[in-house]
């Protein structure tokens, strides 16, 4: 049978998507939160990396896999793989 | 007449300038083309301008290339079409994947513009045939994310294949080995930061700008015969 979605109700699916710069590409953002940090003091503060939060909220029923889907927008749009990193995590209601 | 059609996206904010650039100061048609445009045969040239399509939300130039239009670019593209993408256009294209690389954010985190001094790298058809090697032009730059990266594999590329037309004569954004304007692999794709149509007009102090439309016209004009 085919489920309906009925927002609020316990067949949906966050995914929480995060979106950074990739490791060898500098970050100006957040070498400039770093250089505040250590202006306030807090100067056991060795690195910063600014980047993406993205909560997407799917239909959650098996004819979908989430985790593929998810993989695949976080590839095609919510990053770009020449310059970012990404991954996620999914909480299912 | 070459048919020049200027893509506009929501956001862009320099398709007049184009518009008048290519209609006044290069005297050939123009044409505004709507991004949910179908049909773009009929044009000898596609621009995208600048600006800030989608409100660059994601990053710039990513919603973008959803645009029927900028998909319907794409095809032109292949078939060996001449592309210009200006600013935000440059920024469009390398998330479309017509030119390799992308466009970080500058290194000063601020939006910067102004006249920048511009070297030529590399003189070809059809952008920079009426320039010459090492000639130093001025144009003007006004962008928060012109900070052009790519991976060294990528930059040897570029470097072996002459796709590097312009850099900047001294570092303005950060960008890697002071990249301004690259071109596809197969020479008919363009992509650059500095705004070439808002310098084609004396009355505004200078018209280096029309150095790269002209060679696209001389360009045209040569094929056409």
């Amino acid at each position: 049978m085919k489920s309906h979605v009925v927002w609020g109700a316990s067949n949906m699916a966050h995914a929480n998507v995060y979106v950074t710069l990739k490791k060898d590409i500098l970050d100006p953002q957040g070498e400039a939160v770093k250089n505040a940090l250590h202006t306030l003091g807090y100067k056991n503060v060795m690195d910063v990396r600014v980047g993406k939060y993205i909560v997407l909220t799917l239909e959650n029923n098996s004819e979908n896999d989430i985790n593929a889907v998810v993989e695949e927008i976080s590839k095609k749009v919510l990053s770009n793989p020449v310059i970012e990193d990404f991954s996620f995590d999914i909480v299912e209601d | 007449m070459k048919k020049f059609g200027i893509i506009v996206l929501p956001g862009s904010n320099c398709d007049s300038d184009c518009f008048y650039a290519v209609r006044d100061y290069l005297e050939q048609d123009a044409e505004y083309v709507w991004h949910e445009e179908n049909n773009l045969d009929r044009y000898d040239v596609l621009m995208i301008p600048g600006g800030f399509s989608y409100g660059d939300y994601l990053r710039p130039g990513a919603l973008a290339r959803f645009s029927p239009a900028v998909q319907n670019l794409v095809k032109e593209a292949e078939k060996g079409k001449l592309i210009i993408g200006i600013c935000n256009g440059f920024q469009i294209l390398t998330e479309l994947g017509l030119l390799p690389g992308a466009l970080m954010r500058n290194k000063n985190l601020k939006f910067i513009c102004k006249h920048v001094t511009l070297k030529v790298e590399k003189v070809c058809a059809p952008f920079t045939s009426r320039l010459r090697v090492g000639q130093r032009i001025s144009l003007p730059i006004a962008h928060k994310d012109g900070n052009y990266y790519a991976s060294d594999a990528v930059l040897e590329e570029l470097n072996r294949n002459e796709q590097i037309l312009l850099r900047y004569d001294e570092d303005v954004n950060g960008s890697v080995q002071g990249i301004a304007a690259i071109i596809s692999k197969e020479g008919n794709v363009l992509g650059m930061m500095p705004h070439p149509e808002r310098a084609c007009d004396s009355m505004l102090g200078n018209t280096d700008g029309m150095y790269i439309f002209g060679s696209v016209l001389d360009y045209l004009t040569k094929r056409g015969q």
